[in-house]
């Protein structure tokens, strides 16, 4: 069925879809109306799940992390300084390999407070062993959400999964959604969780267990292994979605007008909606420009990426993140893809926009394109600053 | 007295690396032998997770889970949460466990949250008054003139400058539906306060009374004993409360003067050097005197 909906609401609704058992939030550092959703649903019987409000982002992971460890499927969301907050929860329901799904409206991160927009707490969890996906779009972060699920409790994979969707840009903002009407679908397509190794008084477990320097290397290597397995767990997740249910993204990444294509531009996000428009009006003006889209940032796509970058001129990274003392993420981490197999014919700019929920608008781009094809390999460059605050 | 059916031995087993002594070990055990197999535990960070589980071997013979040090209580709310919604919360208890410091400093926050929501959940704190895991740091547990790393005794100071934070007071201002103080020292007591909590719905708090060997620098022997002078002296009332009322209180038989129990210590040794440290032990006294006023324990 087509809706209208709140970005908030398409993901709650999203999230209804794989029926979780155990739901644990904190409304406020901040928060979206995903929760307030959910918690209506639980309340309105619409939603049979034990919704927890809780008194910390720090709380809320861990309450999700005790459920998902009782083999139960468990959801939170959250964004910004809650994000960092929960960072050592991530990590441990990452280390302890539980399927936990969230999301993250992804929003700046203090000082100077901010509330608005850009991804700067997700780069700060990139390392923690969650898979983190990114959604262009409210239709895409409904699917993406029910995908997650899947992916996360793959036997071969088990790990958190972090859906990341542009605060207030997606989560604030009404745009058609389709929704699915069978629920019956959607249990076929994820089916009932069934975890080997959890909290049962029938077949006890520990876990969390202390590991000494002789195993703990290798429990790490475990779940690098598994982060890496999940590519493939991800492509099919996407399609197996697009068999079923008829809406395809790509799968850790997704290409735009690149068939002949001499400068690409990089994104994650909603960000990439803009993109698209400028690359539409650029291409009428005869440019050879092309859109590459990353859905999957952690596993990193480096396999497609290179294929989609290797025979190109120019590559414009934007990004609403930025590392002080190096440059750009992933833009740096695009570049030494390309280095890796020995391409040395692209040149990648990285530029730093958007930072703090500043719009992000179809000229920066155009002026981005004129600018990169005078420069070579630049990284971290401030897009737009005002220089009466500098 | 517990009939032989009422125990469940060896939840708790041994190969753990405890320390000789240690009377917090000796508590697990205790309170296994009465919550039984149907049980589900979560540690904090500390001394139990430590010595209890080190892969690929485990002390514990029910599903036992530890996470970090502040959210003992938080994950075992997501635990009772998970039975629910599995409707399996029937005939099973809920068990998190913490040490002082994981309990009533880093993880005050969480345990504050789970009282409030009143899950389903017995908490455990084992107090032996410091970070005893990480090397006797202070804690908002460690009690009045105790030596400790980070709160030395020396030319300026008599160790730990505050009282010991009233923990189960905090426990009751939330009107949980029980909380009790039990000790080491008393088994028996121990275990009938356990079982109780065990037959009680909603939030419960325990805070048992562990000496530690390393950290109050005593001789192994004497844990039991120590244990038994805390209570004996004042300094730690052992009390059941329902809500914010106080049922119940163990009377003391015989009082004991606290340099009794002060004197067989590692951590207040700097109290018997000079007139000085006389004074420290008269102030030590009278907190045991004004908690055997306030308690009623004589």
């Amino acid at each position: 069925m087509k809706q209208v909906l709140e970005g908030s609401m398409a993901i709650a609704d999203g999230v209804r879809m794989a029926e979780p058992h155990v739901i644990s939030a904190y409304p406020i550092t901040p928060q979206t109306h995903i929760v307030e959703h959910l918690s209506q649903m639980v309340a309105d019987g619409d939603l049979k799940s034990e919704f927890i409000m809780v008194e910390s982002e720090h709380s809320a992971a861990s309450t999700v992390l005790g459920a998902s460890a009782c083999g139960v499927r468990t959801y939170t969301a959250t964004a910004s300084q809650g994000l960092l907050y929960m960072e050592e929860v991530v990590y441990n329901i990452a280390g302890m390999r539980l399927p936990v799904v969230m999301t993250v409206a992804n929003r700046a991160v203090s000082a100077p407070i901010n509330i608005w927009n850009d991804m700067q707490d997700a780069m700060a969890i990139r390392d923690t062993g969650a898979i983190m996906l990114v959604a262009e779009n409210n239709q895409e972060a409904y699917d993406m959400h029910i995908q997650a699920f899947k992916i996360a409790e793959n036997q071969d994979v088990m790990l958190p999964v972090i859906v990341n969707v542009d605060g207030f840009v997606l989560t604030h903002t009404f745009e058609v959604v389709e929704t699915i009407d069978d629920i019956e679908k959607v249990r076929q397509y994820l089916p009932p969780l069934n975890m080997e190794y959890k909290l049962d008084v029938e077949n006890p477990y520990s876990f969390g267990t202390l590991g000494e320097p002789s195993v703990y290397m290798e429990s790490r290597y475990n779940l690098y292994n598994a982060m890496n397995f999940s590519r493939n767990v991800i492509i099919d997740a996407a399609r197996e979605f697009k068999d079923m249910f008829g809406r395809f993204y790509g799968g850790l990444t997704d290409s735009y007008k690149m068939d002949d294509a001499q400068t690409v531009i990089v994104a994650m996000g909603s960000v990439l909606g803009t993109i698209k428009d400028a690359v539409d009006e650029l291409r009428e003006s005869g440019k050879k420009i092309g859109v590459l889209k990353v859905r999957s940032f952690r596993p990193f796509p480096e396999d497609e990426i290179v294929s989609a970058l290797k025979n190109v001129k120019n590559v414009i990274v934007l990004e609403k993140a930025i590392c002080p003392g190096k440059g750009g993420i992933l833009s740096v981490e695009i570049r030494d893809s390309l280095f890796k197999h020995k391409i040395n014919s692209v040149s990648v700019n990285g530029y730093t926009l958007g930072l703090g929920g500043r719009d992000i608008t179809p000229k920066n781009i155009y002026d981005l394109v004129i600018r990169a094809e005078k420069e070579e390999n630049v990284d971290g460059e401030f897009v737009g600053l005002s220089q009466q605050y500098l | 007295m517990l009939t032989k059916e009422e125990t469940h031995n060896e939840l708790f087993t041994m190969g753990h690396t405890g320390c000789s002594g240690c009377a917090q070990s000796m508590s697990v055990k205790l309170i296994m032998e009465i919550l039984g197999k149907n049980t589900i535990a979560t540690s904090a960070t500390g001394c139990l997770e430590v010595f209890s589980t080190r892969w690929p071997e485990s002390s514990w013979k029910i599903p036992w889970i530890h996470s970090l040090f502040e959210n003992s209580a938080a994950v075992a709310s997501g635990v009772e949460a998970a039975l629910k919604a599995m409707g399996k919360k029937e005939g099973i208890t809920v068990l998190a466990q913490g040490g002082d410091g994981g309990t009533a400093d880093i993880g005050l926050q969480a345990l504050s949250g789970m009282f409030e929501r009143n899950h389903d959940v017995l908490y455990i704190c084992y107090d032996n008054g410091a970070y005893m895991n990480t090397g006797y740091q202070r804690s908002g547990l460690t009690p009045f003139d105790a030596y400790t790393t980070t709160s030395p005794s020396g030319k300026e100071s008599f160790g730990n400058q505050r009282p010991k934070k009233y923990m189960p007071e905090i426990a009751m201002a939330h009107r949980i539906p029980y909380t009790a103080v039990a000790s080491a020292g008393y088994p028996m007591d121990l275990q009938k306060k356990v079982k109780k909590a065990k037959s009680i719905m909603g939030a419960k708090y325990l805070q048992v009374d562990v000496p530690c060997v390393p950290g109050w620098k005593y001789e192994p022997k004497y844990s039991v004993k120590l244990a038994q002078l805390a209570v004996q002296t004042g300094l730690y009332p052992l009390f059941e409360a329902e809500y914010d009322k106080i049922i119940s209180v163990k009377k003391i038989s015989r009082k004991v003067p606290v340099e009794e129990y002060l004197k067989l210590q590692g951590r207040f040794k700097h109290l018997f050097k000079d007139e000085a440290g006389r004074a420290e032990i008269e102030k030590i006294q009278k907190i045991a005197d004004e908690n055997i006023e306030r308690f009623g324990l004589i």
